[in-house]
């Protein structure tokens, strides 16, 4: 906004330059209906937030034929429909949306776990042999495999021959570990401990793919291994997580024998429901003693 | 994939019917998730004959007669009581009074299987009618409103579907067999109802006098008349003269879309019988004047796929529903029945949530001995993603506080419309122990004073059937 010091600055000026044919007074008037027609009344409110549930529930289509059947659509379906355009072209909201929404799908890959958050949940931090975010996204194999440091530090931190090894990694995106780890780790543990299943040290793997999980199960002499890992963010959510979970994880075994549950996150399956249907579904596992497309058939 | 054996038995006032539906149910999620067990086909595989209800008086049911019908069909169908998983008995009409629901039931009982509802009241049998019609799959599958008429021998059950959801229901006295005749054109019987309307269109009738069918036709213009001022929510004082007792004034919530037909007078309406009083009745007479009625040319009337069994296919096949798919119970304790609901509001759930323990003790114990009942079903929304120490506190107040009020040996049971029941159930075990048993299903949507039965758990244990009643006696 302008100070009014100024405001009599420039109206002063411009008076002088029309040659004193205006009142100051008429000159301050309209200056004035000007400004105030032109602040907005909400300047003081908060940005709406484009990529929040509310912001999106409401479609931009102009007199849709059933704006009933529309809204009831729109409650089936994270996609963008509804929309309307402008012309040919989107409406700016929604490339506005679209934008938020894809940068927070990047922000998801190129943001790192917070280590408060690790630290509160007494997760030690180990690293794959990717050196950093760059070397992770282009080397696929090297985010499949402990450094040295890694190997040493799980060993002397973590427990031996657990029935279960569980641990987070950050695979594709670090928002969907920082959105779910707190409350699954707790579902999964508990449930397993009052099956009375042993429970091996959590930890937290940065740069990790999936199949890193077969090394630490080699290296722990896990029954099972589960990892809660971030999923490629898409521009529906960048919080989805997975648990890829396996019996007797060998390197190099066949993607096949993992069991995955996918989708977690709060438009999939809550964090907590989900860990208390892995906690069943890792005892299934240690029964059958076989994970994977052979546990179903 | 699995499937049960449904069986539906339909005791009207004019008609009582038997049905026999398979429901098979299967994982519809993908390879790649938690399960989502879901009923994917209902196929009625039998269907017994039209039987006019035996009856001792004019109201009074033979019930040693109905319980002769609904064994001759099981035999004939090749099903024994013991095959059947689930169903429903709907004693519906003026049948639904106390002491014939009460005699027909017990004579009924051996044959229902050892998980058959018996349920009644006029709002349900419109919901039960609308989804045996069709009418309810249509308006889901197009997103449409629908209103279903099951046009019977005494009432006209009406109910308003938006997306494949019941909206608004009710009941007026109108029907085909509302006025009997001889075939010299005597009046044999004249209800309460018909005598309403006969009189607001300056009709005289009587029981034992005789009368023509172009009065006959009066009538019943203005019996279609109010039809239509009942769906387009415009009625006038007659209409609400007529509303069956005990039924709810239906008020369409929405723009009505289209209009489907169902019960006796359906077949009525869109077949042409040249015979004005084939049944004795004025049900062919009735079916003419709605078809030249308001109804038929102001909305779009879409066809049923059932007419006059719609009732008895929505009672042995859309009745029973299934939890989700992630849930957690104590093993052993099904089939559980009528179990009355204990709906917190979301500020008592809150207090569930807070962990106040005494609260909620006394809200169960006061719901106890107001439904004069043992155990209750609490019931409630339950929370989208909520963090684990919530669900944690949550499951160790339920748990407390059930505890603390009820007898014994009883189950905790909590029904849940999110899907967090696993968790919570998980929890609650654990904070029982071996205290007593717990019950957690979700994905259910009860209402406070609803009754709900449990069956076996199916699925590998998945899920458990679930019935949900409006009303029970017996």
């Amino acid at each position: 906004m302008i100070d009014n010091e100024l405001l009599e600055k420039i109206i002063q000026q411009v008076i002088a330059e029309m040659d004193g044919k205006v009142s100051v007074k008429d000159a301050e008037d309209a200056v004035k209906s000007v400004i105030s027609s032109d602040s907005d009344p909400d300047a003081d409110e908060p940005l709406e937030d484009l990529r929040s549930k509310e912001s999106k529930a409401v479609p931009l289509l102009k007199d849709p034929a059933d704006y009933d059947a529309l809204m009831r659509m729109k409650t089936k379906t994270s996609a963008r429909i509804g929309v309307g355009r402008a012309g040919g072209r989107l409406n700016t909201k929604t490339l506005l949306t679209l934008r938020a929404d894809h940068a927070a799908a990047r922000d998801a890959v190129f943001t790192d776990v917070d280590e408060n958050l690790l630290n509160s949940l007494n997760l030690f931090s180990v690293q794959t042999q990717c050196t950093d975010k760059n070397n992770f996204l282009t080397r696929p194999d090297l985010g499949k495999k402990l450094s040295e440091e890694a190997v040493e530090t799980i060993k002397s931190k973590c427990a031996m021959n657990p029935d279960v090894e569980i641990y987070a990694s950050d695979g594709l995106s670090s928002t969907a570990i920082a959105a779910n780890i707190a409350n699954i780790l707790p579902a999964v543990t508990d449930g397993l401990k009052s099956r009375g299943i042993t429970v091996g040290t959590p930890f937290f793997l940065k740069y990790g793919r999936v199949a890193a999980e077969d090394e630490i199960s080699e290296l722990l002499h896990a029954k099972v291994v589960c990892v809660f890992i971030g999923e490629r963010p898409g521009l529906a959510t960048a919080e989805s997580m997975s648990a890829y979970i396996a019996y007797e994880a060998r390197v190099g075994m066949p993607e096949a024998r993992r069991t995955v549950v996918s989708n977690i996150h709060s438009g999939g399956i809550s964090a907590v429901e989900a860990g208390a249907y892995i906690a069943e579904l890792i005892e299934k596992i240690l029964k059958a003693q076989k994970s994977g497309v052979e546990l179903v058939n | 994939m699995q499937s049960i054996l449904s069986v539906g038995i339909d005791i009207g006032t004019s008609t009582t019917q038997v049905i026999f539906s398979r429901l098979s149910m299967e994982n519809t999620a993908g390879y790649f998730t938690v399960p989502h067990i879901s009923i994917i086909s209902k196929d009625v595989i039998y269907k017994s004959d039209i039987y006019i209800t035996p009856l001792k008086t004019r109201t009074l049911i033979d019930a040693d007669a109905v319980g002769k019908i609904v064994e001759a069909e099981y035999s004939k169908a090749g099903f024994s009581p013991r095959d059947v998983n689930t169903g429903a008995v709907i004693i519906t009409g003026e049948s639904a009074r106390k002491e014939n629901s009460e005699e027909v039931l017990s004579r009924l009982s051996g044959f229902a299987g050892e998980f058959v509802v018996s349920t009644a009241g006029p709002d349900l049998e419109a919901i039960v009618a609308g989804k045996g019609s069709g009418a309810a799959s249509y308006s889901d599958e197009n997103g449409v409103t629908v209103v279903n008429l099951d046009i019977g021998g005494g009432t006209s059950n009406i109910v308003l579907f938006d997306s494949g959801e019941s909206k608004d229901r009710g009941c007026v006295d109108i029907g085909g067999r509302l006025i009997k005749l001889r075939e010299d054109m005597t009046v044999t019987y004249i209800s309460e109802s018909a005598q309403k309307i006969a009189k607001s269109v300056n009709v005289n009738i009587e029981v034992g006098s005789k009368t023509d069918e172009r009065e006959i036709r009066k009538i019943c213009d203005r019996m279609a008349e109010l039809l239509y001022e009942l769906v387009s929510g415009n009625g006038s004082q007659l209409l609400e003269d007529i509303k069956t007792p005990g039924s709810t004034d239906f008020k369409p919530t929405k723009k009505v879309r289209a209009v489907c037909f169902s019960g006796g007078v359906a077949d009525l309406i869109s077949e042409n019988e040249s015979d004005s009083f084939k049944y004795g009745d004025i049900g062919v007479i009735l079916g003419r004047a709605i078809r030249d009625g308001k109804l038929y040319s102001e909305y779009r009337v879409i066809k049923a796929n059932e007419t006059i069994r719609a009732t008895v296919v929505g009672a042995g096949t859309y009745t029973t529903s299934v939890s989700g798919s992630t849930i957690d119970y104590t093993e052993g304790l099904f089939p559980l029945k009528n179990i009355p609901v204990l709906r917190f509001t979301e500020s008592e759930q809150k207090n569930c949530f807070n962990g106040d323990i005494k609260a909620v003790a006394e809200r169960i114990k006061w719901f106890l001995s107001q439904s004069d009942s043992e155990n209750a079903v609490i019931a409630m929304r339950g929370e989208q993603n909520p963090s684990y120490m919530a669900v944690k506190k949550l499951a160790d107040t339920l748990s407390d506080a059930a505890d603390s009020v009820l007898k014994d040996g009883l189950p905790v049971i909590v029904v849940l419309e999110c899907d967090m029941a696993k968790i919570l159930g998980s929890l609650m075990k654990e904070r029982l122990l071996d205290k007593r048993p717990v019950i957690s299903i979700d994905s259910v949507k009860v209402d406070h004073n609803d009754f709900v039965d449990m069956g076996k758990p199916l699925m590998d244990g998945m899920v458990i059937p679930v019935v949900v009643k409006t009303l029970i006696f017996g």
